[in-house]
């Protein structure tokens, strides 16, 4: 009992303590993409900013404004940290290494995805700020029009699979991975998942120029570096899933499983800074628009021609 | 048309993600400061300096044109004088916190005593550090102009007045010409 306590606990602190390492890899790598360097004074090569950032965010003052609704304050960066952190659970490294092999696996998954927009909804309406409302309404209305088709993205996998338990589908792609068959559905899950994780270009609630930083403006301290890492947690999940879903898993000649899937995650992981580091940020209305008239269709189209094959076999 | 568009839109997007991709392996354009120095150009304005004219006296006349010039007020000094009535400043001090680095001052003295010189490393830790008096400004040497001296090319002669200096002929104002 003591023991399946500590390996889950210490399971948890690897995930988080990954997840905050993720933004002085971030700020490495952005640093490599513009020609310039990134954090390298603290430590070794600036291995230890990780650190010098925590000292920084635990001794902010951790203040709660007064005008603010202080419950759901404080729960919305928990939610924000929490949600997807859960999803960590059910995700297979291998064919024998998984914390619990659920048989709705993806289902939870999607679950969470939808929970962690109540973490925005909160924060953005509990902070009792213009700004902050305008920033979670903003995000809000695009994570709720990308769940749509986050969901129907993923559904051609799951017909091909018969299954919506994720080592059923890894070993689905044992002989072509879900990429080349389900393109499509690939690239919708990708725009929909940086949307989900409020990732470059979809960063609607950070746009500094607009919001000043969207739903967290009102968060100092402690309480912002969870929404931060929370991100971070969030962009290991999604590359986790694709990984999954439509890279093959653990699936790759010579190495261990386990190895295949973190080089696939660390490359999804690396795409995803790529793309921050790539492309600008687009309007408002472009990225609804973008989502509804371009992506949905794609998805159903997707959806229909997969089960059109899927029954024809 | 409208499919035209976003193929074209796609095919420029992933074209700007190769780019970004590619700069991953160009040289870095930082400068890692204090590891390696920085070329200054001779002409850069940085901490500014006293200098002395050629034969070793103290240039500055105390006339105060550079603290009227200095636009942020920086620049403080007094004047007196010394036995034969030459001005001298009895005080001089550049608050450096406030200074622009404008070069205004450089501009309007009269006798090139105040100068502007490379070196940029004036950081602190504390803020009354930065008001430099006469002994922390003041150099031993010329400075930028080795020849100049000012009693030489105009001016007058404190202890017997001459009576035909170098500009003997009045200036003509309006002249645009050198």
């Amino acid at each position: 009992m003591i023991y399946c306590f500590l390996h889950i606990f210490c399971t948890v602190l690897i995930i988080v303590f990954f997840g905050a390492m993720l933004s002085f890899i971030e700020r490495r790598l952005l640093g490599l993409f513009q020609n310039r360097y990134g954090p390298n004074r603290v430590g070794w090569f600036g291995s230890l900013q990780l650190i010098a950032d925590m000292i920084k965010m635990l001794f902010k003052e951790d203040w709660i404004p007064t005008f603010s609704r202080s419950l759901l304050f404080v729960v919305a960066p928990i939610i924000a940290f929490i949600s997807l952190l859960l999803v960590m659970v059910d995700i297979p490294w291998d064919n024998n290494t998984y914390i619990i092999d659920l048989n709705i696996g993806i289902l939870f998954f999607l679950i969470m995805s939808a929970l962690s927009v109540y973490s925005i909804l909160f924060a953005g309406w509990s902070s009792n700020n213009k700004y902050a409302l305008l920033g979670a309404i903003r995000a809000i209305a695009q994570t709720l029009s990308y769940e749509v088709f986050l969901g129907l993205s993923i559904m051609g996998v799951i017909i091909k699979a018969h299954s919506f338990n994720l080592i059923d589908i890894v070993n689905s792609q044992q002989y072509i991975w879900n990429i080349i068959p389900q393109f499509f559905g690939f690239m919708t899950f990708l725009v929909a998942g940086l949307a989900l994780c409020h990732r470059h270009p979809f960063d609607q609630p950070e746009s500094e120029q607009e919001l000043a930083d969207g739903y967290h403006i009102e968060y100092s301290g402690m309480k912002f570096g969870m929404f931060f890492i929370g991100q971070y947690l969030s962009m290991m999940v999604t590359s986790a899933i694709i990984t999954i879903m439509f890279l093959g898993g653990w699936f790759g000649p010579w190495l261990p499983g386990y190895i295949w899937f973190l080089l696939k995650n660390i490359v999804c992981i690396v795409f995803f800074i790529l793309l921050r580091a790539a492309l600008p940020r687009p309007r408002y209305d472009q990225i609804l628009y973008f989502g509804w008239i371009i992506c949905l269709p794609i998805t159903l189209l997707n959806l229909i021609f997969t089960a059109f094959f899927v029954l024809l076999h | 048309m409208y499919i035209k568009s976003i193929i074209f839109g796609i095919i420029t997007q992933l074209r700007s993600i190769f780019i970004t991709l590619k700069h991953a392996f160009q040289d870095r354009e930082t400068i890692l400061y204090p590891e390696n120095s920085i070329y200054l150009a001779p002409r850069y304005r940085g901490r500014i300096v006293l200098t002395k004219d050629p034969d070793g006296n103290n240039r500055c006349v105390a006339c105060n044109l550079c603290s009227v010039v200095c636009p942020v007020s920086c620049i403080s000094l007094q004047k007196t004088q010394d036995q034969s009535g030459r001005w001298f400043p009895k005080f001089f001090k550049i608050n450096f916190s406030r200074c622009i680095f404008c070069g205004l001052c450089e501009e309007a003295c009269p006798t090139t005593a105040i100068q502007l010189t490379p070196d940029f490393e004036l950081s602190d830790f504390n803020r009354q550090d930065l008001v430099y008096n006469k002994k922390n400004l003041s150099i031993s040497g010329t400075g930028k102009y080795h020849n100049y001296n000012f009693y030489q090319q105009s001016g007058v002669f404190i202890t017997k007045r001459k009576k035909n200096n170098i500009h003997a002929t009045p200036i003509n104002i309006k002249d645009l010409l050198p």
